[in-house]
C-alpha cells in the first residue's frame, strides 16, 4: 500500500479495496519504473473496455447525434408509415401469423437503419480529417490491431444497440405491437446486423477516398441498400412490380439483416438471413482487417491520406 | 525488457560515436532507423534513411516542409509497414515485433489528436487503456504526468477549453502515459505562439535530460535547435547531414547553423514558416 499512499490522496475509497495477492505496489514517478503492461488477457479487456467506453462518452457527449440517431427512424415510423398504412397492407407472411399494419412491419427495418446509419458514421468517422488523428491513436496501441478494429466494431455496435432499444421503446409507446418475448430474441440479430454494417462501413473507409463525407454515403450507399431491400416493403410485392428490383434485394446484405431482425423480433429461426449475415459480417471483418493492415493496407499507398 | 539478444537484430549506424559506444556495451539505441526507403507509387518520399537515437539523448530532425519528416513517423509509429530497411526501437524490429516496439514508444503527431469531446484526463484514460493498463495504475500515472507538464487543474476539463499550447503539453502527458523510453514528435510547436514554444521546447528538453527519455524532434525551425544538439537534415527524402550541430556547421564550412542548412540544400531555411 505504501507506494499510492503518498500518490494518491484523492482515492481514499480505491486505497481501501484490499489489493489482489502478489501485486507488487507500483511507483508512479516518471522514469523510475517501467510501466510495461505486455499483452496479457487482462491487457486486451482493458483496451477493448476502453475503446467501448470512449465511444459511448463520445456518443453522450455528441447530444445532436444521439437526438438525430432517435428522429430519424422515428419520422419514418410516425409519418411515413401513417401515410402508407392505407396504400400497403401487409398480408399475411412469415414470421407474422396475422395481418399486421405497415407500422409493425416496418420498425425491423428501421431498426437496421438505426445500426445502419451508426455503424456507418462511427465507421467512416475514421477517416474524416477531423478524426484522423484519433485513428492514429488508436492504431498506435501496442495491441495486435485486428484486436484493435475489433474492438471499434463492438464499442459502435453496442452503442447501436442500445440506440435501437430506445428506438423500440418509442415505438412501442408510440402503439406499435411488439412481442414481449422478442425484445430479448432480437438482441443476437442486433448484435450481427451491427456488426456487419460497422465493419461494411469500415472496408468502405479503407476503399472510397470519394465516400469521405457523409452525404456522399447517404446517397450512394446507405439510401440505395436501404431502399432496395425487405424494410419497406415486402419482397413480393417488389416482385410483382419490378423483378430486376426483387433481383437487386436478394443480392443485398441489407435485406438479410432486416429478415434476421424481424424473424428474431417473432421468435422465428431464419437460417438463410443468419447465414447471409454471418458470411457477410466474417468477409467483411476480414476485409477490414486486410484494408488496415500496415503491410499490404491502402494507407501506404495514399501520401497525406493519415498526416 | 532488456533481451540479451536485441543488440543483434540492429545495427547502429557507425557514423555517430554514442552509437557506437552503445554498441560496444551490447546496448541497442533507443531508435535506430537503417538505410529505409519508402515510395508512395511512383513518388519516392524516403530514400535510403539512417538515423539513431542514442538512449535518453535528444535528436533534432531538421527538414522543411515535404521533406519526409511526417512518412518517416508513420513509419516509426508502424502506420504502414517499412518495406525497405529496417526500424527497431530499443532493439525491438518495428515489423517483426510491433508490439513491443509500439510498447516502447510514445508519439505526438503534427495533427491535434485529443478528442476534443473529453476531458484532458478522459483523454489520458483512454490512451492508458489503449496500452493495457488497469484503472488505478493509469488515474495515478494520469495524476502524475498531469503534474509533470504543469496542468494538473486542467484535468476535469474539456479539452477543447485548452490553449494550443496546452493542448500539446497534454499531447505529450499522453505519449508519456505508459512510460515509453523514446519519445518521437513529428513539428510539435506548429502553430503555437512564441512564448508557448519555448515552453515545449525547454519542457522536453527537461524531460530528455532529467528523465533519461530518447527524443527524436522533427522540426524545420532552425531556433529550436541548440548548439550541442544532435542534428539530422532531411532534405527531399534523403539525410543530407548527421551530426553534432558544430559538426555540421564546420563540415559546410558555414558560419552557422543557417548557412549550413542553406549550403546543403540551396534553400533559405528563413522563410521556413510556410514553406
Amino acid at each position: 500500500m505504501s507506494a499510492t499512499e503518498c500518490t494518491d490522496q484523492n482515492n481514499a475509497h480505491e486505497r481501501d479495496r484490499p489489493r489482489h495477492p502478489g501485486q507488487r505496489p507500483m511507483s508512479i514517478a516518471i522514469g523510475t519504473m517501467p510501466l510495461r503492461h505486455g499483452l496479457t488477457l487482462r491487457g486486451y479487456s482493458i483496451c477493448m473496455r476502453g475503446v467501448m467506453w470512449r465511444e459511448a462518452l463520445r456518443f453522450l457527449h455528441q447530444r445532436g447525434r444521439l437526438i438525430s440517431a432517435l428522429v430519424r427512424p422515428l419520422v419514418w415510423l410516425v409519418i411515413f408509415a401513417a401515410g402508407w398504412r392505407e396504400v400497403l397492407g401487409v398480408s399475411i407472411m412469415p414470421p407474422y401469423h396475422t395481418y399486421i399494419l405497415y407500422s409493425t412491419y416496418v420498425v425491423p427495418g428501421l431498426l437496421a437503419m438505426v445500426q445502419f446509419f451508426y455503424g456507418m458514421q462511427s465507421s467512416l468517422s475514421m477517416v474524416y480529417d477531423r478524426e484522423m488523428g484519433n485513428m492514429r491513436v488508436l492504431l498506435v496501441s501496442p495491441f495486435p490491431r485486428w484486436f484493435l478494429l475489433v474492438s471499434r466494431l463492438t464499442a459502435s455496435t453496442v452503442i447501436s444497440i442500445l440506440q435501437c432499444y430506445a428506438f423500440m421503446l418509442l415505438a412501442w409507446l408510440w402503439g406499435v405491437d411488439i412481442p414481449d418475448a422478442g425484445w430479448i430474441a432480437v438482441l443476437p440479430a442486433l448484435m450481427l446486423g451491427g456488426f456487419m454494417l460497422g465493419a461494411m462501413g469500415m472496408v468502405l473507409s479503407s476503399m472510397v477516398r470519394q465516400l469521405e463525407n457523409f452525404a456522399g454515403v447517404m446517397n450512394f450507399v446507405i439510401f440505395p441498400m436501404f431502399f432496395a431491400s425487405s424494410a419497406l416493403y415486402p419482397l413480393w410485392q417488389v416482385q410483382q412490380s419490378s423483378p430486376i428490383l426483387y433481383q437487386a434485394c436478394l443480392l443485398n446484405p441489407f435485406t438479410y439483416a432486416v429478415e434476421l431482425s424481424r424473424f428474431c423480433l417473432y421468435s422465428t429461426f431464419n437460417p438463410l438471413a443468419l447465414a447471409v449475415v454471418v458470411g457477410c459480417t466474417i468477409v467483411f471483418t476480414a476485409g477490414a482487417i486486410l484494408a488496415y493492415d500496415p503491410a499490404r493496407g491502402v494507407m501506404a499507398r495514399r501520401p497525406g491520406a493519415m498526416a | 525488457m532488456d533481451d540479451p539478444g536485441i543488440a543483434t537484430l540492429t545495427k547502429p549506424a557507425a557514423d555517430t560515436p554514442v552509437a557506437a559506444a552503445q554498441a560496444q556495451r551490447g546496448e541497442a539505441p533507443a531508435l535506430a532507423v537503417d538505410r529505409v526507403s519508402h515510395a508512395y507509387g511512383e513518388r519516392k518520399a524516403l530514400i535510403d534513411v539512417s538515423l539513431t537515437v542514442p538512449r535518453g539523448s535528444f535528436v533534432a530532425l531538421l527538414g522543411l516542409n515535404g521533406a519526409g519528416k511526417t512518412t518517416l513517423f508513420s513509419l516509426i509509429t508502424r502506420l504502414f509497414d517499412t518495406r525497405h530497411g529496417r526500424i527497431s526501437v530499443q532493439g525491438f524490429d518495428v515489423s517483426r515485433q510491433p508490439s513491443a516496439a509500439l510498447a516502447e514508444l510514445g508519439v505526438v503527431f503534427q495533427a491535434r489528436t485529443l478528442d476534443l469531446d473529453l476531458s484532458v484526463r478522459d483523454n489520458l484514460m483512454y490512451h492508458a487503456a489503449l496500452h493495457g493498463m488497469p484503472h488505478r495504475q493509469a488515474s495515478a500515472r494520469a495524476d502524475a504526468v498531469l503534474r509533470d507538464v504543469g496542468l494538473p487543474d486542467r484535468a476535469r476539463d474539456k479539452a477543447r477549453q485548452l490553449s494550443g499550447g496546452q493542448m500539446r503539453r497534454i499531447e505529450i502527458a499522453r505519449a508519456l502515459m505508459h512510460d515509453p523510453s523514446v519519445l518521437v514528435l513529428d513539428e510539435p510547436t506548429v502553430g503555437l505562439d512564441v512564448a508557448s514554444k519555448a515552453a515545449i521546447v525547454e519542457h522536453v528538453r527537461t524531460l530528455s535530460r532529467t528523465r533519461g527519455v530518447a527524443v527524436l524532434w522533427a522540426t524545420h525551425l532552425l531556433d529550436e535547435i541548440e548548439p550541442g544538439d544532435h542534428v539530422v537534415v532531411l532534405h527531399r527524402g534523403k539525410v543530407l547531414a548527421s551530426g553534432e550541430m558544430s559538426d555540421i556547421v564546420a563540415a559546410a564550412r558555414a558560419a552557422d547553423l543557417r548557412s549550413a542548412f542553406r549550403a546543403l540544400t540551396g534553400i533559405r531555411p528563413a522563410a521556413e514558416d510556410d514553406a
